[in-house]
């Protein structure tokens, strides 16, 4: 299982738990956005986004809809709420966590390429 | 002039003692806690650091007079009583002596030499019996000399693609000892459990049980193997620190040449080397762990010495990603409002004067890059939601024996952090109050997680409660201006 994202260790989040932690969110004056992708390489940074980030919807009820919107649409997505930060010196995501998963998540594999001396190479596949 | 007649005058008539100089703001400011000699007059103690860490030596030359030696000269201009010291206490008579320096004394982007003007000779001069280093005000055009951290907290996170909560990790145990393959198990197991980042020891180099070439190829199998089976970036703090700059250099090389987003150096390593490493890192997308080895030596003590905050500033100057800064409940000294004051140092913007926490002057940071500190030494999953309430969500949780130590094995200890962390996370971002439901969150988190169930069995009534050493001088209510 992909462990990425603020609660990956929990169980999967109620739609009550989403809005509240989007709730957090707007009361940090944070901008949410979604994302999704088939690809949950831990680098594989920039997932599809899911429209524009949300800057001007300031309702949790909202954003939930567009939420589920969003998980109807790729169920057999990873997809990921993240709320971005614009203030001077941060200008970066401040929260990021994962409300849909495949329902079967594929394994990501290692792959050595034996090098010089004793060193390897590694690949993470997906 | 009889300023200038050969002989030898008090230092305060040598012009290092002026009570109506107004600091510039490109003015470094040094702020000591001096314990003067019997009979000493504080003024003159005060005139003598600053004389010693500027231009004078013990008598009058005549040379001055070939320099703008008006500038040149560090100037005390302010000397406080430091309360609750002297007559009816247990403390003897102490000051806090406020000293300017013109900036033109110090070289730019060295820490090396400010620290050989401020903390060079004066500490060893027999008019004082004690001297510490309490803070310093260090002004932007000076900062900006500095590169700062390689790679700071945004660019960190963005790297580990881990937002929005404390990273957690684990320093391998036992220390020493552990065969580089029975290392790099720890490692995996750590990792695939649950922590971002293993760290290797403050005191773990390249030893006759385990050469350093072994721990970085097992410990980097462990960190790949720990990422392909969560998908997560991954780490593991692989110290570089050896006993030349050579040598240091083709460790980091190693480790880079082996993926690792992370290497690793000790305090004790020097100034000059930490600055170094902390250029090898920028120049090499690599984050830069620094354990503060030795800095106890010096820092603990009230009356002589300095502060951690000092190490703090100089360490946020000098470049380095990380820095261990206390943890409030665990087994390392740390009152609360000094650790504040050190976290505050290391991740704010712009920390204003907190005679509370410590903090003397207001300092504008000049956007250097925030570091992340490191909270590491005795403490476990059952204090999360006091880690959180001191500590923030911008710092490592290390959680060596409370990972490794735990009942069921290595993963579940480090599952059982995990755990409790996210939804100490939940819980604070859901409105609850965690000082106080704290304990209620990790049962019902526990519920649903036995190895989080077994660690707080396991630790539930581990705590160390010892007086703080370092405490501040002032209560919160107290106000005062620089």
């Amino acid at each position: 299982m992909i462990t990425q994202g603020q609660f990956s260790f929990l169980p999967p989040l109620t739609d009550a738990q989403i809005a509240a932690q989007v709730e957090y969110a707007l009361g940090k004056g944070w901008a949410v956005s979604l994302e999704h992708t088939d690809d949950p390489h831990p680098r594989n940074t920039y997932w599809e986004m899911h429209g524009m980030p949300m800057f001007d919807l300031r309702d949790a009820a909202g954003i939930l809809a567009e939420i589920n919107e969003c998980r109807r649409t790729f169920p057999e997505h990873y997809v990921r709420v993240i709320a971005f930060d614009s203030t001077r010196g941060w200008e970066t995501p401040r929260m990021a966590f994962i409300v849909n998963r495949p329902k079967n998540e594929p394994r990501l594999r290692l792959e050595r390429q034996e090098a010089a001396g004793r060193t390897l190479r590694y690949t993470v596949r997906t | 002039m009889d300023r200038y007649k050969s002989g030898v005058i008090p230092y305060k008539k040598m012009g290092y003692w002026q009570p109506d100089y107004a600091p510039k703001d490109t003015d470094v400011i040094a702020l000591f806690r001096l314990t003067p000699q019997e009979g000493v007059d504080a003024e003159e103690a005060a005139a003598a650091v600053a004389g010693e860490s500027s231009t004078a030596t013990w008598t009058v030359v005549w040379t001055d007079r070939l320099t703008a030696c008006e500038l040149y000269r560090a100037k005390a201009y302010r000397v406080d009583p430091v309360p609750n010291t002297g007559p009816g206490t247990p403390t003897e008579q102490q000051y806090f002596a406020y000293i300017a320096y013109d900036l033109d004394l110090f070289e730019p982007g060295s820490i090396a030499n400010l620290t050989a003007s401020i903390i060079g000779n004066v500490f060893g001069f027999k008019a004082i019996k004690a001297l510490r280093l309490e803070d310093m005000r260090l002004p932007v055009a000076y900062l900006k000399t500095f590169q700062g951290p390689a790679t700071g907290i945004v660019v960190e996170r963005e790297r580990l693609d881990k937002f929005g909560r404390p990273l957690l990790g684990a320093t391998t145990k036992p220390k020493l000892g552990l065969s580089a393959r029975n290392y790099g198990r720890v490692v995996y197991e750590a990792l695939k459990g649950g922590l971002d980042f293993v760290k290797d020891d403050e005191n773990i180099n390249s030893q006759p049980f385990m050469h350093w070439r072994d721990r970085f190829l097992y410990c980097m199998e462990a960190v790949n193997r720990a990422s392909a089976a969560t998908g997560e970036v991954k780490g593991h703090y692989l110290n570089v620190t050896a006993a030349t700059m050579e040598d240091m250099y083709e460790r980091a090389e190693f480790a880079k040449e082996l993926g690792s987003v992370i290497v690793m150096i000790d305090l004790v390593i020097g100034y000059t080397a930490i600055q170094s490493m902390a250029k090898w890192a920028r120049r090499n997308d690599v984050i830069l762990h620094l354990h503060r080895a030795g800095n106890s030596t010096y820092a603990r003590q009230k009356n002589h010495g300095m502060s951690f905050r000092v190490i703090c500033k100089w360490m946020r100057m000098a470049g380095v990603d990380h820095l261990h800064a206390g943890t409030v409940v665990g087994k390392l000294e740390g009152d609360p409002h000094m650790i504040k004051g050190y976290y505050d140092t290391l991740r704010e913007r712009h920390t204003p004067m907190s005679l509370e926490n410590g903090l003397f002057f207001d300092q504008d940071w000049a956007s250097l890059n925030r570091v992340m500190p490191v909270a590491s030494g005795g403490i476990h999953a059952g204090q999360m939601h006091q880690l959180i309430h001191y500590l923030g969500e911008d710092v490592v949780l290390q959680f060596g024996g409370g990972t490794i130590g735990h009942p069921m094995g290595i993963q579940a200890g480090a599952q059982a952090n995990r755990v409790a962390l996210e939804a100490m996370i939940l819980a604070r971002n859901e409105g609850r109050d965690l000082w106080n439901e704290g304990p209620q969150i990790l049962a019902a988190a526990a519920r649903g997680c036995a190895p989080l169930r077994a660690a707080l069995d396991t630790w539930k009534d581990v705590t160390f409660n010892y007086q703080s050493t370092d405490t501040a001088d002032f209560v919160p209510t107290a106000t005062a201006s620089a």
